[in-house]
């Protein structure tokens, strides 16, 4: 894995345009815009991305480019992210970053187990592995609607490779993205299971890596404010999720067993159980 | 315990607190949890101070809160910590864990407010309180109190009466005059001064035209700021007979034989930790010792103001 090292005063907030905004779904728009440094992170990094006047927040990168460009993918799901959506091509926003590790990058049979916008590091991941012998990506939303990113993955994986999983049935698998996955591990033999998304998914998908001695790559996210691995909002166990993650091993999981899937931090530092 | 923590070299007394060496990990560094502060101390950190905490909860302040600048950073986090009747569990929990001292710090709006955390504080466990009297950025507080001789008095005074525990007073930079503030705290019964806490900083984003952190004033640390502090530390040390412990844009042992010869016992450590990580502590520990021997002293103890004979 590698680590992240920071020089301060070589990640100072910039400003950049929006390049482009596209809509993966009603509640989901990817940005693309251009940074120098982002546009060098590896897959499980993530970048501070400033809104004027409203907020600053920690955004997992989806993709970055050879030309400088780089994408995440937001989900609107409060005030910042709500004035983020709101944004339009030229309009200006701030970048910090990239910030913390990245995945290990594998060889060998691949599992995916990607949930909500938890799949953006998990595409980028696919772009950039060497060479993989094979690999599978189950995908979790709620309904067909939410799904994101199918083409893209199914172009990518090849169209039988991609398991989709809504919890209305409106599309692929019905249940959780975690459904598929006990009959998978009982038919296949992986090297390997990267997992992105709601916590708890991962907690199941990592209580069964364990069950079958599967390696497991998991990034976590926590409320951030400095980034930098300073002011402790972020912390799981002893492990700062914005300096020693966001991307953990099933063994530094397990050392951190009493908060992985269990609680967070809230604004005052108080830890509080998961939502 | 490795050998050079054992070292008595380095080994200080603060206030009557003994430490293996004189690196402590500044406060709003982390400190919100047990776990992140037993990293620091098996990074090497000879003491640990917590995050300030008062009376009540507070969320503290929106992003931004941080700007990294060419020279250290500004924050302007807002003083976030659970309420010490939260924090009580924490303190217990780290005091048990934790084989250094323990230091809290502590804020509030009222002198009564300041005594009475100190006071829960040092009976869960804390081995000494340190008074933030200099945070910038949060309103009737922190350097409100600090800047203002009265009060600082009185909240000292206060704190003193219903503590048993060494008291620290951290001072602000943000004063006409840094002596006559550490010389009001002595007066009222501080024990140290922790000298100094963040200059008052800000910075504005030029594409936008607009201050970049949400409360838009903060406070400066890092390398900026060192020059400052050992100013104030010298002059401090030419006036006041308690120890002093240094703070402020400490990077390496160089940084810190600095802080010791210009009047500090021992100092604190924050914004150097994203950088070089926990192990910072080690590395400027080490650092120090092969001075020491290199200069033939036998305790770090006599270098200390050692600057003020010329």
């Amino acid at each position: 894995m590698k680590l992240s090292v920071y020089r301060i005063a070589a990640n100072q907030l910039r400003t950049t345009h929006i390049l482009d905004v596209k809509t993966e779904n009603p509640t989901v728009k990817t940005f693309t815009f251009k940074d120098k440094q982002c546009a060098k992170a590896e897959p499980g990094q993530f970048l501070m991305l400033w809104i004027p006047k409203v907020d600053e927040i920690p955004l997992s990168i989806l993709d970055a480019r050879k030309n400088g460009e780089v994408a995440v993918a937001v989900k609107n799901v409060g005030e910042a992210t709500t004035a983020l959506h709101s944004k339009k091509v030229g309009e200006v926003i701030g970048i910090r970053g990239p910030f913390g590790n990245s995945f290990t990058m594998k060889n060998g049979r691949i599992l995916m187990v990607g949930g909500g916008t938890g799949i953006a590091p998990l595409l980028f991941l696919i772009k950039k592995l060497p060479s993989k012998t094979r690999l599978v990506f189950v995908m979790g939303a709620k309904t067909k609607e939410e799904l994101m990113f199918v083409d893209e993955l199914e172009e990518l994986c090849s169209k039988g490779n991609v398991v989709a999983t809504t919890e209305d049935g409106s599309y692929g698998v019905k249940g959780l993205a975690t459904t598929p996955l006990e009959s998978l591990l009982a038919k296949e033999k992986f090297d390997m299971i990267y997992t992105c998304g709601p916590e708890q998914m991962m907690l199941k998908a990592f209580v069964l890596a364990e069950k079958h001695g599967i390696a497991l790559e998991a990034s976590l996210e926590r409320l951030m404010r400095c980034a930098i691995g300073l002011c402790g909002s972020c912390v799981v166990g002893k492990y700062r999720v914005c300096r020693d993650g966001p991307v953990f091993t099933a063994s530094q999981l397990k050392e951190a067993k009493s908060e992985f899937g269990v609680s967070k931090r809230d604004f005052s530092g108080k830890r509080i159980p998961l939502g | 315990m490795k050998k050079y923590l054992k070292n008595s070299r380095l080994s200080v007394s603060l206030a009557g607190l003994k430490l293996a060496n004189p690196t402590i990990l500044a406060s709003g560094i982390l400190g919100y949890s047990t776990e992140t502060l037993e990293n620091i101390v098996k990074g090497g950190a000879g003491a640990v101070v917590t995050k300030s905490v008062g009376s009540k909860p507070r969320v503290g302040y929106a992003n931004p809160t941080i700007v990294q600048t060419s020279c250290g950073l500004i924050n302007a986090m807002g003083l976030p910590n659970p309420g010490i009747d939260e924090f009580v569990t924490e303190i217990h929990k780290a005091k048990t864990a934790l084989n250094v001292p323990l230091i809290v710090s502590v804020y509030g709006f009222s002198a009564e407010e300041y005594a009475t955390v100190a006071k829960k504080a040092v009976n869960t466990g804390a081995d000494a309180v340190e008074l933030n009297v200099s945070c910038p950025h949060v309103k009737e507080t922190g350097s409100e109190i600090g800047q203002n001789p009265r009060i600082l008095a009185q909240v000292v005074r206060k704190v003193k009466a219903v503590v048993d525990k060494p008291v620290f007073v951290k001072l602000s930079p943000n004063v006409t005059s840094i002596v006559e503030i550490a010389e009001v705290s002595v007066k009222a019964g501080a024990d140290s001064l922790t000298a100094i806490n963040t200059v008052k900083a800000m910075a504005i984003d030029t594409e936008t035209a607009m201050p970049i952190l949400s409360n838009k004033i903060g406070g400066q640390s890092g390398p900026a700021i060192k020059p400052i502090a050992i100013g104030c530390v010298y002059e401090i040390y030419e006036h006041v007979k308690v120890p002093i412990i240094g703070c402020g844009g400490i990077v390496n042992w160089r940084d810190t034989v600095e802080f010791l010869l210009a009047g500090a016992s021992a100092v604190q450590i924050g914004t150097a930790v994203a950088q070089k990580g926990p192990n910072v502590f080690r590395a400027i520990t080490r650092g120090i010792n092969v001075y020491l021997k290199k200069k033939r002293f036998e305790s770090v103890n006599e270098i200390v103001g050692l600057s003020h004979r010329s």
